[in-house]
């Protein structure tokens, strides 16, 4: 999947962004606000037109054989609806009979996505009476009415509650399970990481990384030790003794007296510390083996990606 | 997105799919009327107190030229000038499922490109044709009677239905070019009012400045008026003796015909338009 440069007004949303994803994995575009993810789904699911390149889904491409693509894909997100004065039902069977079920089996496939979706109870009420978390549910169960091949949701949980979330996440794993290809866009890292076999870091409407959650982690660089020392007086001391145990080097932060030290010597090097520390009578606080987050991950890369993204201009179409 | 291509369905579906599709979206749009009764509602009782207002306010200060009931003379007006804003419901329902999302949804699935237009305008005849029953019945209660046989009676429904399919392509292209119901709402009004003023509804033609007349005698609006005054034997008092005032039913349907095809292909691009 190649998309090149859409252009609203003069800004490129999307500039020389290539994905791929393989069938039957959940890939997942990780970006803030405005990085593009929302533009390369409205671009992949037939809703906006490249200016430049090209993108195909499914082996159809998205200009010439838009309606191909149509009856093989699902969506939902941010800016995909239902109807909130049709019941939840209503919305079901139009969307399954607009994707060309038989009226019969566009029934039967609602009440099946009702139960599966635990929205049996409210599905003769109408949409506008639903919580948030339900609307989302029936808005992704429209996007399944066609039993599509191929999936994409579009920021699925921005703006629900925690709770709503995890039922959300639930319903989402259940369904890739089954063995739907799926893009994913979302501004949380805890839900790519959670929910996709590869991310794909966006920014100003590039891919500045991708990988496995793994892989981007240890991108930013391995397992630190953290020691946050008692006594400010003892930092010095400290940096000594675990100088001694570990080989990078070690940062310090005055104010909160955490010390932070590159290993690769994993929880044993890290009992080494704490014996050694004992030893020295040094008295800490807090001390642990601390992998890198995803955060960490996306703000390093955001960060570098600001400084570089202006005046590269080279024509990749 | 992936390697192998994978099976779909043929994606020309043809005429059949897009009257299947088409019926789809005009049954949503029908069911939405009864769950939003607040727009019916109020719909109905502004041309009710159009009916009553000049009914009992100008009824006896407006005299015709040449006699006959001020009342049967202007409720007729009233339909038409309500049929004319049919292209303010359309504009606002094309707009409100925009901002809405719905309209993305449909253009992600694989049905007739047509069917969200052609929905979206026959169920609007079907609501104005709702709308003209309450306002018959409302005229019938204040004195209006058709004083012709029941086909020309049916000639002039038909005419009047056929005009708001029209003026629902205008509300289509205004719905798909404004950013908000709120826009939309303000535009319908601001064009439809004085069209409507501007013709035969409340005051005969004749009575207007010269300079005003004949926009006045060939104002679409002025032409359904007195196509209906004409088929149902209600006062037309009309002096001119040009076109519009010998032919209003066949200049009525040009009127039709010409605002489709202005209209449709405007609103069908910018629809197309929007994946821009």
């Amino acid at each position: 999947m190649k998309v090149y440069r859409s252009r609203s007004g003069e800004v490129r949303a999307l500039d020389g962004l290539d994905l791929t994803v393989a069938e039957g994995t959940v890939l997942g575009l990780l970006g803030p606000n405005g990085a593009g993810k929302t533009t390369t789904v409205r671009v992949l699911t037939t809703l906006l037109r490249p200016d430049a390149g090209r993108a195909t889904v499914a082996g159809y491409d998205v200009i010439e054989h838009a309606q191909q693509i149509r009856s093989v894909i699902g969506l939902s997100g941010q800016y995909a609806a239902v109807d909130e004065n049709l019941t939840g039902r209503e919305n079901l069977v139009m969307f399954g009979r607009l994707y060309q079920l038989p009226k019969a089996e566009a029934r039967h496939r609602a009440d099946e996505l009702l139960d599966q979706f635990d929205l049996a109870d409210a599905a003769n009420r109408t949409v506008k009476t639903y919580s948030g978390g339900m609307r989302r549910r029936l808005d992704l169960a429209s996007a399944l009415s066609g039993r599509p091949r191929l999936l994409f949701l579009d920021e699925p949980t921005t703006g629900l509650d925690p709770r709503s979330r995890l039922a959300m996440w639930e319903v989402i794993r259940d369904w890739v399970r089954e063995g739907t290809t799926l893009l994913l866009t979302t501004q949380y890292l805890e839900e790519a990481d959670e929910l996709a076999d590869s991310i794909a870091v966006v920014d100003h409407g590039r891919i500045i990384a991708r990988g496995t959650a793994d892989e981007l982690k240890s991108q930013v660089g391995g397992e630190r030790i953290e020691v946050v020392v008692h006594d400010r007086d003892n930092i010095p001391r400290a940096i000594e003794v675990i100088g001694r145990d570990t080989d990078g080097e070690c940062a310090v932060d005055d104010h909160t007296r955490r010390l932070t030290v590159p290993t690769s010597g994993g929880a044993q090097r890290l009992v080494q510390v704490v014996r050694d520390l004992d030893q020295a009578q040094i008295a800490i606080d807090d001390i642990g083996l601390r992998r890198p987050t995803l955060d960490d991950v996306f703000l390093s890369l955001t960060g570098h990606a600001a400084e570089l993204a202006p005046a590269d201009d080279d024509d990749k179409s | 997105m992936t390697v192998t291509r994978v099976q779909a369905p043929a994606a020309t579906g043809g005429l059949r799919r897009a009257i299947s599709d088409g019926l789809i979206a005009t049954g949503r749009n029908l069911k939405r009327i009864p769950r939003i009764p607040e727009l019916a509602i109020f719909a109905i009782l502004q041309s009710v107190m159009f009916v009553l207002l000049f009914a009992f306010v100008f009824g006896g200060a407006i005299p015709l030229p040449g006699g006959g009931s001020y009342r049967e003379f202007l409720l007729l007006g009233i339909f038409a000038q309500t049929i004319a804003f049919a292209a303010a419901t359309t504009a606002i329902g094309i707009t409100d499922d925009i901002n809405k999302g719905i309209l993305d949804r449909f253009r992600s699935l694989p049905m007739a490109r047509s069917a969200v237009l052609s929905g979206r305008t026959i169920s609007d005849v079907v609501y104005n044709g709702g709308i003209l029953v309450v306002l018959m019945l409302s005229g019938l209660a204040v004195g209006w009677r058709v004083h012709s046989s029941v086909l020309e009676f049916l000639a002039g429904v038909g005419l009047l239905l056929l005009f708001s399919f029209a003026m629902s392509w205008i509300g289509v292209w205004l719905g798909l070019s404004v950013p908000t119901v709120e826009v939309a709402q303000q535009v319908s009004f601001t064009t439809i009012f004085p069209l409507t003023f501007l013709s035969n509804i409340f005051v005969p033609p004749q009575t207007l400045p010269s300079w005003l007349q004949p926009l006045a005698e060939w104002n679409p609006i002025s032409v359904l008026t007195s196509a209906i005054r004409d088929l149902w034997g209600n006062p037309n008092p009309y002096v001119g003796d040009g076109f519009p005032a010998e032919q209003p039913v066949l200049l009525t349907l040009i009127w039709v015909v010409v605002l489709i095809a202005v209209f449709a292909p405007l609103g069908v691009r910018r629809y197309r338009l929007m994946s821009r």
